[in-house]
């Protein structure tokens, strides 16, 4: 089943033409990688699943939700409250973080389930502490975001990302702001999730680690897919963009 | 010599209590009147100034740049005479001066709120959006309480200025702690009066910089 569908999606910046006729489908429970050089147009297309850009033309449904869909040549908006409605039935974590430094960790996982979703504030606690300890951070529920480490930081936008059940969870490139040592302890986290029959759809630029969790390769460049497949098909493609792009990566075993 | 130094100060104290039964009242009425009025309005403003739609922007700019461009003294004068001449409305001389106070120190203040929202990363904008934060609880829960510790230096420097410059109320009649001492200073003929009243700005500045001190301390739990 279908939780996610990108029909004929493009995207310009002025004259720059970012997507350019952009069309998958991603279904429950499936984990896809998206892969690509800088500038190939992934963080956008991510972007725009995640209402943090416009559209310029296309549809996307999301959990059976109409987000965009085109009226003649114009892209046609859900209303506020769908909008709303799929925010928080998805879940957006940040290559920043982008955790919220004036509240304790507890506060920053616990604060859309309450302001958002209208949860009690006792059962809110209750739920943002499990997921603290789950992803191994209930020591530092009290800390502030200047108290973490990189590691650790992505671990609780992970958790705060949790936080309202969402159905599918995006990552733009999740390790990438992270020291290398740092990185392994954030892909440990994701692949727990991915036990849990998540969906999620990861931007990366960990091949090794697309390779190993990924149910399917998205691989882009210049605003095109250019594979969709398993991932062995696609670090084993013949088509010579994905050779080339990919004979960058040296850990890919 | 001795006694004659003696004597001077043992005048201090009278002066200092007769300071504080008059003008002090009216001082500490504009200053603080106007921190509340001016804190207030001055959102609006940077608000205003930040909006994309034109229409609210360039008067508000405009607005900014009569109330920062021109002396504050003027302002005060034109309020309330120019209120009177113009449209002969009289209204209550310590009240006209806070509206013009107020007025004047929002266009300041509205730059300093501006300054520090600006300050505050996009990537907060967008946390908030992904977690489908409405922009009202977006501004007031996860913006506007991380720029108000970045704008408590400016702001404590405003305040400091803002007490100093009640002694300008006097233009328009304002028996405030300045115009007293002045008052009574060219009766005597001595310093005694200016040299305490000094000594009353100085210690309002001291405990605006103390609370200043505070509140930052308070806030710099999170960098």
């Amino acid at each position: 089943m279908s939780v996610l569908s990108v029909t004929n999606l493009q995207k310009n910046f002025g004259k720059l033409k970012v997507l350019k006729d952009i069309s998958f489908q991603i279904n429950d429970g499936e984990i896809v990688t998206i892969i690509g050089s800088s500038g190939s147009g992934k963080s956008t297309l991510l972007r725009c699943m995640n209402q943090l850009e416009k559209v310029t033309k296309g549809t996307i449904e999301i959990n059976g939700h109409t987000l965009v869909s085109m009226n003649g040549d114009t892209p046609e908006y859900a209303s506020k409250e769908v909008q709303k409605k799929i925010l928080m039935e998805t879940g957006f974590v940040f290559q920043n973080f982008n955790l919220f430094p004036h509240y304790s960790v507890l506060r920053n996982v616990m604060e859309a389930p309450v302001q958002v979703a209208g949860i009690p504030k006792e059962e809110a606690r209750e739920k943002a502490f499990g997921l603290l300890r789950k992803l191994g951070l209930e020591e530092k529920a009290d800390a502030y975001p200047c108290e973490l480490s990189g590691g650790q930081s992505q671990r609780v936008s992970i958790a705060r990302a949790l936080a309202l059940e969402p159905k599918i969870l995006f990552f733009d490139e999740p390790t990438s702001a992270l020291d290398p040592e740092l990185t392994g302890e954030v892909l440990k986290v994701i692949k727990s999730l991915a036990d849990l029959n998540m969906t999620m759809v990861i931007v990366t630029h960990e091949m090794a680690f697309a390779k190993e969790i990924s149910d399917r390769v998205i691989f882009m460049d210049q605003g095109v897919i250019v594979e969709d497949a398993a991932p062995e098909d696609v670090f084993n493609s013949a088509n010579e963009r994905t050779r080339e792009f990919l004979g960058k990566y040296h850990d890919i075993a | 010599m001795i006694d004659s130094i003696i004597q001077w100060f043992e005048k201090l104290p009278g002066i200092a209590d007769m300071l504080l039964h008059n003008g002090l009242d009216q001082t500490l009425i504009i200053f603080f009147l106007t921190l509340v009025f001016g804190l207030t309005l001055g959102l609006v403003l940077a608000l205003g100034r930040m909006t994309r739609f034109k229409i609210i922007q360039l008067p508000v700019r405009f607005y900014l740049l009569i109330m920062r461009g021109t002396p504050l003294i003027l302002q005060l004068y034109g309020f309330y005479f120019g209120l009177n001449l113009l449209l002969g409305i009289r209204i209550e001389r310590t009240m006209a001066a806070v509206v013009a106070f107020s007025l004047n120190y929002a266009a300041y203040f509205a730059e300093i709120y501006r300054s520090g929202i600006q300050a505050i990363p996009n990537g907060q904008y967008e946390a908030a959006k992904v977690l489908g934060f409405s922009k009202a609880q977006t501004f007031f829960k996860i913006i506007l309480p991380q720029v108000v510790k970045i704008i408590l230096p400016p702001m404590g420097s405003e305040c400091m200025t803002l007490v100093k410059d009640t002694s300008l109320a006097h233009v328009i009649g304002v028996m405030e702690i300045y115009v007293v001492a002045a008052n009574n200073m060219s009766r005597s003929r001595g310093m005694e009066y200016l040299i305490v009243a000094g000594i009353f700005y100085l210690i309002m500045n001291m405990i605006v910089s103390k609370v200043f001190g505070i509140l930052e301390k308070r806030m710099s739990y999170y960098r």
